[in-house]
């Protein structure tokens, strides 16, 4: 499969239960579609990405059917954008910014037409970008999700050379082993990071954890600089009592084995499905389970409806396909049998405002009832990897998030780096593509300043 | 490495794309903006006589949702005066002296030619585009396509204009002539370097039905206007073609109407332009297009082993021919891909009442079915087809030796006595 690396996916995986939700667009829809486009000046979806791909240009570029151009157009300026096509909130994004919403028309499918152009370079292994001439400078990247791979594409373009230190043995990050495979499944994550590794110069080390396999001293001894693009760490536990079973799983932790471990099956017997939080993470897991067929899916949130942090959009989706959600509840205890989850203990919850601030919840006395199910997904956040982030000296955080300096991705320690969702907190793809460009550019000013 | 530069009848562009002779080109700071987004030249709104526009001044043809598919305007030469537009000239030749900067002028005594030619030389203008093609206005004052329709007087002032000019003259022609070859000859035999065509074609762009006016409605009144954009491209190409496969003609062209995109460009090349024009994509859309212009055209280029521009002109000359001359033993057919096919059966309707009613429906399935041995293979449904590559025309091979019309008339002439060429289909349906 992959030419500039080895991986294996195993066959029998969850993940391909779960068909393309936006599948690809034919020749014709393409053509059609990019010929509504008005090509407005000064255009609004340019504006609403992170990345600022030049979206009414690649469009007229695939209204004349100059589909390698379009590529072109895309990926220089978000060399992730065969991802980010199939994974961005378009609807918040590019698309929700377009002006056919005024006149009560959709607006253009910018995602899908992205989303041609971008398979387009990757189907045919289009090579477009040289890199740069060689600077004789090293960078260590840290993670190879999406941060540290646009990061490391736009070094190559700068002409430093790259090592990318994955823990993982796949590549990619999130976008293989984290966003829901309706959009983009693991192999298609993996297939990108193939094609910007063509560039090549990027060296990917796999199973290379910093701070076991190697040090953060070894790299800050043996690079020029240090970009950590390592994301988020480990699902936050539920603490609910009870909650140390084996039918409850964290949900990052649950995508990950459905999308990449072979023979893992949810077992038989379990029809039904709490799925605590109200995030993007949350709404996914409900979403894939609903489609991986099971009965009995419930969206458990402590705050209502309205409040809850995930796109409101992915929401009727997930509701449209039959999931239900139960507000203002917070789960108190798991109930199990023998290990096996049998259900939740819950309480309702009310929100009491605060002045100046967001609501908080408070229970309600009284209020507890049971939640009958057989496993309870807990999607109430990430862990920052504090720990790592002890070992690099000098390292500023906030609230267990790197503190940089936005226009160049520099640390508190000047021959440190960072961006992606280790320094945002969690945001998207997009975000972590754009965090990692502007690193890149950050790094290169810094060598010069060395000079 | 694909080159896109062009030397056109000595005129050097850094490619071949040209803003033509209208409202982009109206002053300077346009035409600086132009050449910042990748433009190769620019031909100035034609320069003479003061005069007054109208407003307003524009139609358009928006067919079925999509707009601006033709465009007709009743605008005049340029209403800024004489003197700020020279000193602009200088201006922009001064900041891009590698890009082409052509005057185009319009005057009607031999002395105002006289005159205008030397300031606009002066000005520093690298060719001169003499607007013999303003089919509106200007023309009932005797000039513009006044001029261009009398190949007597074309000739006469393109004399005078390469006696006084020291650049290349280039003639720009107007189609709204029977026959466009006889004024790009006169032109030609009187010294023009080049030609440049077509300029609008004589059109009343529709009525207002409610007030029972012409459009564009000046107050009670509207007038017949010049007619341009995509509508207009098959005629356009139509005359350039004529011109490139003229022996008379024998000088540079460059191609213009209804040129939107890199793929209309090439289609003019390809029958013997070697610079474009451009006008009403670009009203419509702006200068960048000509990015995709410029990238498309090179990565077409590369595809296909073109290393200049010069390589693709004229390519598709040798297969423009005269009807006498087509085989009338070559034959396709259509053939319906099951597969595909959605089952609209447009094509039934258009083949039973536009064409030879050899298309049926077959009891039990929604793909029609073609009766080959009818089909004349004249492409309707083939165009009608809404799926791509659904409806496609295949070869026979019926066996049958090339003969073309005059072929045939030419052994019948002989006394010989050669089968009649072409497929025999009698279809009665009674
Ligand atoms: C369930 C879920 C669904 C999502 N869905 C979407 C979506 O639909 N659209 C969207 O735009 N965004 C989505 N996101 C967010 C998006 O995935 C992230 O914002 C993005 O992946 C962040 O990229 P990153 O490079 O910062 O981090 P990551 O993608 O997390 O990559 C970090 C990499 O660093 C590696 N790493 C960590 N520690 C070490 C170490 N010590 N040594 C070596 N390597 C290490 C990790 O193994 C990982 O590969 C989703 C996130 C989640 C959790
Ligand atoms: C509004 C307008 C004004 C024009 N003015 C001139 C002019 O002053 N001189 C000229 O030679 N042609 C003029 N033209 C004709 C264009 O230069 C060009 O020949 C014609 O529009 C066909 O090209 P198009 O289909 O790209 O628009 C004008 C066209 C338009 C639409
Ligand atoms: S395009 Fe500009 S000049 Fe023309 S009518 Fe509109 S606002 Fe007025």
């Amino acid at each position: 499969m992959a030419i500039n690396f080895e991986i294996d996916l195993p066959e029998e995986r969850l993940e391909g239960q779960l068909p393309d939700h936006k599948p690809p667009m034919t020749a014709h829809e393409v053509v059609a579609e990019a010929n509504r486009c008005l090509y407005c000046f000064d255009a609004p979806c340019t504006a609403a990405c992170p990345t600022s791909v030049d979206v009414p240009e690649f469009i007229r570029q695939l209204s004349t059917e100059n589909i390698e151009g379009a590529a072109k157009t895309i990926l220089q300026s978000n060399i992730l954008g065969y991802s980010c096509a199939r994974v961005c909130p378009v609807d918040v994004l590019c698309e929700g910014s377009c002006v056919y919403h005024q006149l009560n028309e959709k607006p253009i499918a910018i995602g899908r037409l992205q989303r041609h152009a971008t398979e387009f370079a990757l189907d045919t292994g289009l090579r477009i970008f040289t890199p740069g001439p060689d600077s004789g400078r090293r960078v260590a990247l840290i993670g190879a999700g999406p941060a540290s791979l646009a990061c490391a594409f736009e070094l190559r373009l700068l002409g430093h050379s790259c090592v990318l230190f994955e823990a993982r043995p796949t590549p990619g990050g999130l976008n293989t082993n984290g966003i829901a495979p309706y959009k983009l499944p693991a192999a298609d994550a993996i297939r990108e990071v193939d094609h910007l590794l063509d560039i090549g110069g990027i060296e990917l080390r796999m199973g290379a954890a910093v701070g076991t396999e190697v040090t953060i001293g070894e790299l800050l001894q043996d690079f020029d600089a240090v970009f950590v693009g390592v994301g988020l760490g480990l699902d936050t536990p539920l603490s609910a009592a009870g909650a140390e079973v084996e039918g409850v799983v964290g949900a990052v932790e649950w995508i990950e084995r459905m999308k990449l471990e072979g023979g893992y099956t949810i077992p038989g017997r379990i029809r039904s499905v709490a799925v605590i939080g109200g995030g993007n993470s949350a709404l996914d897991v409900v979403r894939e389970m609903v489609e991986l067929g099971i009965e009995n899916v419930t969206l458990v949130y402590r705050r209502d409806e309205a409040g809850m942090p995930g796109y409101g959009h992915e929401w009727v989706k997930a509701k449209q396909w039959g999931a239900r959600g139960l507000w203002n509840t917070l789960p108190s205890a798991v109930l199990s049998e023998n290990g096996a989850v049998t259900g939740l203990r819950c309480v309702k919850t009310r929100l009491v405002a605060n002045e100046g601030g967001r609501a908080s919840v408070e229970t309600i006395a009284g209020s507890e009832f049971e939640l009958q199910c057989e496993m309870v997904v807990a999607a109430i956040g990430q862990s920052k990897l504090t720990e790592l982030f002890g070992a690099i000296p000098g390292l500023e955080l906030d609230g267990g998030k790197v503190v940089i300096d936005v226009l160049s991705g520099q640390t508190a320690n000047e021959k440190v780096f960072a961006g992606g969702d280790c320094v945002n907190g969690g945001k998207e793809v997009v975000n972590a593509a754009h965090d990692g460009k502007v690193a890149a550019r950050g790094i290169d000013a810094y060598f010069k300043s060395l000079q | 490495m694909s080159d896109l530069k062009v030397n056109f009848a000595g005129i050097k562009s850094p490619n071949p794309f040209w803003l033509a002779s209208a409202p982009p080109t109206n002053s300077g700071a346009q035409i600086m903006r132009a050449f910042d987004e990748g433009w190769g030249g620019a031909v100035w709104k034609t320069l003479g006589q003061p005069i007054t526009n109208v407003s307003s001044r524009f139609g358009a043809t928006q067919y079925r949702g999509t707009r601006i598919v033709g465009f007709n305007n009743i605008e005049l030469i340029t209403d800024r005066p004489l003197e700020v537009n020279l000193k602009e000239i200088t201006e922009v030749k001064k900041r891009y002296p590698n890009n082409a900067v052509i005057a185009s002028i319009m005057v009607e005594t031999r002395e105002e030619w006289k005159d205008l030619i030397k300031r606009c030389v002066d000005a520093g203008a690298d060719g001169l585009e003499l607007n013999f093609g303003c089919p509106h206005g200007m023309c009932e004052r005797g000039m513009g396509s006044a001029v261009g329709q009398e190949p007597r007087v074309c000739g006469d002032i393109t004399a005078w204009a390469v006696e006084d000019s020291t650049v290349p003259v280039i003639v720009k022609l107007t189609p709204n002539v029977g026959n466009i070859n006889l004024p790009a000859r006169a032109a030609a035999a009187s010294g023009a370097r080049a030609l440049s065509l077509i300029n609008t074609i004589k059109s009343i762009i529709g009525v207002d039905l409610e007030r029972g006016v012409l459009l564009p409605r000046v107050h009670e009144l509207g007038t017949n206007g010049g007619y341009c954009g995509p509508a207009v491209k098959p005629i356009a190409l139509f005359m350039v073609g004529q011109l490139g496969k003229d022996p008379e003609v024998n000088i540079p062209l460059s191609g213009i109407g209804g040129i939107d995109s890199w793929r209309d460009a090439l289609e003019f090349i390809f029958l013997g332009a070697s610079t474009v024009q451009v006008c009403t994509a670009v009203m419509h859309r702006g200068y960048r297009i000509v990015r995709d212009m410029l990238d498309g055209t090179e990565r077409f280029m590369k595809d296909h082993g073109y290393e200049t521009i010069d390589q693709m002109v004229g390519k598709a000359l040798p297969s423009y021919t005269d009807w006498g001359h087509l085989d009338l033993n070559y034959e396709v057919v259509a053939e319906i891909d099951s597969e595909l096919c959605i089952g609209c059966q447009l094509c039934v309707t258009a083949c039973r009442d536009g064409a030879h009613d050899c298309i049926s429906t077959v009891e039990g399935t929604r793909v029609p079915v073609v009766d080959v041995e009818q089909c004349i293979g004249c492409n309707l449904c083939h165009h009608v087809c809404p799926v791509p590559e659904c409806l496609e025309m295949v070869e026979v091979d019926n066996g049958k030796e090339p003969m073309s019309w005059k072929a045939y008339e030419a052994a019948l002439a002989r006394g010989e006595n050669p089968p009649h060429p072409g497929k025999s289909t009698h279809q009665t349906h009674f």
